[in-house]
């Protein structure tokens, strides 16, 4: 029975690291980076949440809302301002230092404002837990909405690439700048709207993640961020059915090696499952091998 | 585009590694930050109590004010405080004034010592601190070396006072982890214990060792003893679940308060409902944030001082302390008060003048520490051994409707 229980766990566990992924996948996908502040937009998202629904008594839904709009532009806004401006640059690490830059910025505005006492999130999740086999496997409401909304929103997603005309723009603009460019795409707007997405997403698993383990403090968005960005490796970074099963079989393995192995080492375990993907197979799970054209 | 690839990969790793490394930093920065204004409004503060006379003897304090632990430093700081101003509106030390400063160190070892030295340069004489055990066992390499006299409230761990200079005021780790046990097993509290503890944190794994050695003394059956670390501290399910399902009828937490509200809150989300036991690590719970103190209910932990004991000085206190603070003070504001008023008398008796220097009145402390006899709010008749334990009977409290309430 225990090993349904941790199966369970680390799938919702797993499912918060595949949205996060999502967001991490997306925008390496196309804007061709990896957007390091992307773990504390979660964080963002979290204590937006957190201000507006456990401080100011709002509705839960009304401060889920309202992260998600915040978000998406914060992460315009951090586009425009400290990306655009670099994405000509003559080495593709100067974009990478900026987003360990605006990380840090990020945290450290929040330890301005919230300072660094933990808070403790109310879930916005009101679904009561479901117990199986005579109560003996309990499966929280937090598991079940994390589970559905990444579900959702893969499949929202992958929907939107492939059958709208922003989507298609992205797929353009990943596989070739300058030539959507020269079809008309306005590849500055898209690569904002790869941002909106990703931010907005960021902000939905920063609040399942603070319902789910109900610690927010200013560096919460940073140890999941890494972990999602291993998953969105493992899976096949650029690909998004790879980021959900990446950041799930993830989960479920952190669980598992917890469980199973020792609880020390759960972490260890994680980064090594980086490591061991890197050299085995480089572009992950589902990662597509790009053909060099001549 | 392979080789790119490749040279992508090795830049990710690397740049992993920084973010992760930099985590240690960023909060280091940070802490230095805070302490300046802290710094400041308490030398203002001691400046105009010392104006009368130019000599004082100057006390400086070391705790986390902010941060994860900082329930604790803030309890300690204001604690001390209350205890400085009321030892200075009665006349001080042997007639003279103490100036007291205090600095934050988040709970961080090398932002401890950065303190310690910035105290220092102030012109401390004696150190009241630290509060928590990690950075206390830093300071306390520190004190050695400058033959400086420690007294740290709080700081738990056995290292903490591994030398003659350092004394302290609460109990140290193994004589939680046995007084735990014996408190567990003479009251009949549970026959199967689980343990979760941070294995990454000297305070709570040392009270996990000896806990365990007493534990089997006494008959406990220990069903599960899980770790985290500090990297892991946000998810304990799967050692709820385990415990759960070794059947422990009580889960014995020797951790800090952050981690536990994190424990309650998931506990009742699995519908587990074991009886949760602590030590004074526990101590703050009732603080956390937006934490729900109902999920607290029936929490017992081993602390010295309940607020709402009806003893003359300890009302007194908890009067004294509400009125300047706004809240019930805590095991660690009581230590901290103590802590002061043990100086006072130790250095009564040693004859400390504020014109000794650090090493002269570390020599005359250490004998004078062996003599005293304390009357404080956290022990009746409190005395320490050389090695700077304290010798006091343990107490324990159980949360009843979101305060401590006495057991027995």
């Amino acid at each position: 029975m225990s090993f349904i229980t941790y199966l369970v766990q680390g799938v919702s566990l797993g499912s918060v690291y595949a949205i996060i992924a999502l967001g991490y996948t997306m925008v390496y996908g196309i804007a061709k980076m990896l957007n390091f502040a992307h773990g504390d937009v979660i964080m963002v998202g979290g204590f937006t949440c957190f201000t507006l629904s456990s401080s100011m008594g709002l509705p839960p839904i009304v401060g889920v809302l309202v992260s998600i709009v915040f978000c998406t532009i914060l992460g315009v806004v951090i586009e425009r301002v400290a990306y655009r401006p670099l994405r000509e640059a003559a080495s593709p690490l100067a974009v990478l230092i900026t987003a360990i830059g605006v990380s840090y910025l990020l945290q450290n505005v929040a330890l301005l404002i919230f300072g660094s006492n933990p808070k403790s999130f109310t879930s916005v999740v009101t679904i009561p837990a479901i117990k199986l086999f005579e109560g003996q496997v309990t499966i929280s409401g937090e598991a079940i909405v994390t589970l559905i909304c990444c579900v959702v929103i893969m499949i929202g997603l992958t929907l939107f690439i492939n059958k709208t005309k922003g989507g298609q723009a992205m797929l353009a603009v990943s596989e070739d700048k300058g030539a959507a460019q020269l079809m008309g795409i306005n590849v500055n707007g898209t690569i904002a709207l790869t941002f909106a997405i990703g931010s907005g997403l960021a902000a939905i698993a920063g609040v399942l993640l603070c319902s789910t383990y109900p610690s927010l403090t200013p560096y919460t968005g940073s140890m999941p961020g890494i972990k999602a960005f291993v998953a969105a490796v493992f899976g096949g970074i650029g690909s998004i059915p790879g980021a959900m099963i990446g950041g799930i079989l993830l989960g479920v393995i952190e669980i598992f090696g917890k469980a199973y192995i020792s609880s020390q080492m759960a972490d260890a375990i994680v980064f090594s499952v980086l490591i061991i993907v890197l050299l085995v197979k480089p572009t992950g799970i589902f990662g597509k091998k790009i053909q060099e054209k001549v | 585009m392979k080789k790119f690839n490749k040279i992508m990969s090795a830049a990710l790793v690397a740049s992993m590694v920084m973010v992760s490394m930099a985590g240690c930093g960023s909060s280091a920065e940070t802490a230095t930050e805070a302490p300046a204004a802290g710094t400041t409004a308490a030398t203002e503060a001691a400046a105009e109590t010392t104006a009368a006379d130019g000599a004082t003897i100057k006390i400086g304090g070391i705790g986390p004010i902010t941060g994860p632990a900082a329930d604790y430093g803030i309890a300690v700081q204001n604690g001390s405080q209350l205890a400085v101003d009321e030892i200075n509106a009665n006349g001080g030390i042997n007639g003279v004034q103490i100036e007291y400063n205090f600095q934050d160190d988040v709970h961080d070892a090398t932002t401890s010592v950065n303190a310690y030295n910035s105290l220092k340069d102030w012109g401390m004489q004696m150190l009241m601190g630290t509060v928590t055990s990690g950075p206390c066992q830093a300071v306390v390499e520190k004190t050695q070396e400058d033959n400086m006299f420690q007294l740290t409230p709080s700081g738990s761990s056995v290292e903490c006072i591994k030398y003659d200079n350092a004394f302290r005021v609460c109990f140290s780790d193994p004589n939680q982890g046995i007084a735990s046990a014996d408190y567990i097993a003479d009251n009949k509290l549970a026959e199967k214990v689980a343990i979760i503890y941070n294995s990454s944190d000297v305070y709570s794994s040392g009270i996990t060792e000896k806990f365990t050695a007493e534990a089997g003394v006494k008959g406990l059956e220990i069903v599960s003893s899980e770790a985290f670390t500090a990297d892991s501290a946000t998810d304990f399910s799967v050692q709820l679940q385990k415990a759960q399902a070794a059947g422990a009828d009580l889960v014995f937490l020797p951790i800090y308060y952050t981690e536990a509200s994190i424990i309650l809150t998931q506990a009742n989300t699995m519908g587990y409902a074991p009886a949760f036991f602590g030590c004074d690590g526990l101590d703050g719970i009732l603080g956390v944030e937006n934490f729900d103190t109902a999920l607290a209910e029936g929490v017992m932990l081993l602390t010295p001082f309940a607020a709402d004991a009806k003893d003359d000085a300890t009302v007194a206190f908890v009067t004294a302390y509400e009125e300047a603070y706004g809240k019930t003070p805590s095991q660690f504001a009581a230590d901290a008060y103590d802590a002061i008023y043990i100086i006072k008398a130790a250095a009564e008796k040693a004859g400390v003048t504020a014109d000794m220097s650090v090493s002269d009145i570390c020599e005359a402390m250490k004998p004078a520490m062996l003599e005293v006899s304390v009357d404080g709010l956290t022990g009746a008749g409190m005395t320490w051994s050389a090695d700077g334990e304290p010798s006091k009977a343990p107490k324990a409290v159980k949360i009843t409707d979101g305060a401590y309430a006495a057991m027995e």
